[in-house]
């Protein structure tokens, strides 16, 4: 008997979790559209998300890049097909690597930074003070987070992705003797530009991911310094997983012949 | 007879199977200043989030101004939101933003008033809870407890409420500074005209800033009366609760 009551009660507590969430986007998304609009809180965010995040996200797209530059050479030199290098690894980049390494490296940074704010203001009633304030928390506290997370995101992608081809250019051109000059122009041939637009895309579903995330972990803390740690947790893992499953369907959207 | 400013009629209120409220009746008439006593877990914050619609209650009508609230979302909460001002337990004071923006936090983001003119209110403000301009330009982390109570105190009177509510306004001061808080929440609600209500477990404060006291226990008001009288309540809950003494029909559940 115990046994079912214990299968109940977590099969209860997933549904209200889920059901939290989805009450919780949906908040979120009517605050997107509705007034007022915080733009002077957006603006801050964008520079704490996006702009704070770019030496992460340049130094991680730069080893990618170059890692894959040197993993690509070594497998395809097997079966002699060392000069795909250029090819692939814009190819790799753009598509998966750039956008993902940047929603994870979001994820460790944002995600649990969010959290924990937000977090400390629920268990410190600053929350339920801005409610007495006649401000809606949510218009206040999550929209310019997740519009911030969502316009950022693309925006540092690009620039990883750049920076990521980079990193293997510097590995092919100067410890695997590529010329430089035909590198660029193969990558710049091979890539088109959906290949590009589909990593934006996808960042933007991730920003939109960690934002959420941190918030509704933040939101949902009680309990103190304890809470707000778990709640920093569960943000960045929640928001990571999510990342890499929401990956798999939008490739699978994207690409769909 | 007037409408009374706050009516509370038949809430209740449970969180899993614990019943918090449990049917609780209370009148606040205006410009009075009711002090709702009771241990700690009785259901006084339950109380006072219900009313402000930060607690939504299961059963039971809450009328403001003869306006009933009780599901009220959206801009019409917004609206009967505008006549509260509250003082929060731990100040509550927004860490993100210099003290005169937290003052100034409900005309800026509640009225639209433009901010160069919401920094002199708020600077006014301050003043009369005694905190001088400087302070203004401070984060609330640089303050003492004492000093953020005063903030809290300055932020809940900004936008001139005809409503206020004290969430344990003495609780953490020392007893110098608690007497302090207790006067200037008498002259603030005096100076605006408000309702006030109070919750604190302080009978030194409860009795210095209250006309009316109220004891809540077991999830319902079990007593009520003007404060005078409340040491001839002739009730033994009161009796025990106002002497704070270990014996007696309260029984305090020591395990959570």
């Amino acid at each position: 008997m115990n046994f079912f009551a214990s299968i109940g009660r977590a099969t209860m507590a997933v549904l209200a979790h889920i059901g939290g969430l989805a009450t919780f986007t949906g908040e979120a998304l009517a605050g997107v559209v509705r007034p007022p609009i915080y733009t002077r809180l957006i603006l801050g965010q964008m520079v704490r998300i996006g702009y704070f995040s770019l030496p992460v996200v340049g130094l991680t797209a730069f080893f990618t890049g170059g890692v894959l530059a040197l993993q690509i050479y070594l497998g395809g030199n097997r079966f002699g097909a060392e000069a795909i290098v250029p090819q692939v690894v814009v190819l790799g980049i753009t598509r998966e690597l750039g956008p993902v390494i940047a929603g994870l490296m979001i994820a460790g940074r944002v995600a649990a930074a969010i959290a924990a704010e937000i977090g400390t203001m629920k268990v410190t009633e600053q929350i339920d003070a801005l409610t007495t304030l006649a401000t809606n928390p949510i218009k206040y506290l999550v929209v310019p987070r997740v519009v911030a997370a969502v316009i950022s995101m693309p925006i540092l992608t690009a620039i990883g992705d750049s920076i990521g081809v980079m990193g293997g250019y510097v590995v092919s051109v100067y410890s695997l003797d590529f010329n430089g000059t035909s590198y660029l122009k193969n990558t710049v041939d091979f890539a088109h530009q959906e290949d590009i637009m589909s990593g934006l895309i996808k960042a933007a579903v991730f920003g939109f991911i960690v934002a959420l995330m941190g918030c509704y972990n933040g939101f949902n803390s009680k309990g103190g310094a304890q809470g707000v740690g778990n709640a920093t947790t569960t943000a960045v893992v929640t928001s990571s997983i999510l990342i890499l499953a929401a990956d798999y369907v939008l490739t699978a959207l994207l690409f769909h012949k | 007879m007037t409408t009374p400013k706050i009516q509370l009629i038949g809430v209740k209120k449970r969180f899993g199977s614990k019943v918090v409220l449990d049917g609780v009746d209370l009148t606040i008439d205006k410009q009075s200043s009711v002090v709702i006593i009771g241990g700690s877990g009785t259901g006084k914050s339950v109380t006072i989030k219900s009313i402000l619609g930060i607690i939504r209650p299961d059963e039971g009508t809450i009328l403001v101004d003869g306006e009933d609230v009780t599901h009220m979302r959206g801009a019409n909460r917004d609206r009967v939101l505008r006549q509260f001002g509250m003082l929060f337990q731990g100040a509550a004071l927004f860490d993100s933003l210099p003290v005169w923006e937290n003052v100034a936090f409900g005309l800026i983001q509640g009225r639209g008033v433009a901010r160069a003119k919401a920094r002199d209110i708020a600077i006014q403000k301050l003043a009369k809870v005694g905190l001088a301009e400087d302070v203004a330009f401070l984060s609330p982390a640089e303050l003492s407890g004492g000093m953020q109570k005063r903030v809290g105190l300055a932020r809940a009177i900004a936008a001139d409420p005809e409503i206020i509510f004290f969430d344990e306004p003495t609780t953490g001061l020392d007893p110098i500074m608690a007497d302090i808080i207790n006067d200037l929440i008498i002259s603030t609600v005096k100076d605006v005209g408000a309702t006030a209500l109070s919750i604190t477990h302080d009978m030194v404060s409860a009795r210095k800033i209250s006309d009316k006291i109220a004891m809540l226990y077991g999830g319902k008001i079990i007593w009520q009366g003007p404060t005078k009288e409340i040491d001839h309540s002739g009730n033994p809950y009161v009796e025990q609760f106002i002497h704070g003494r270990a014996e007696g029909p309260i029984k305090m559940a020591v395990k959570a």
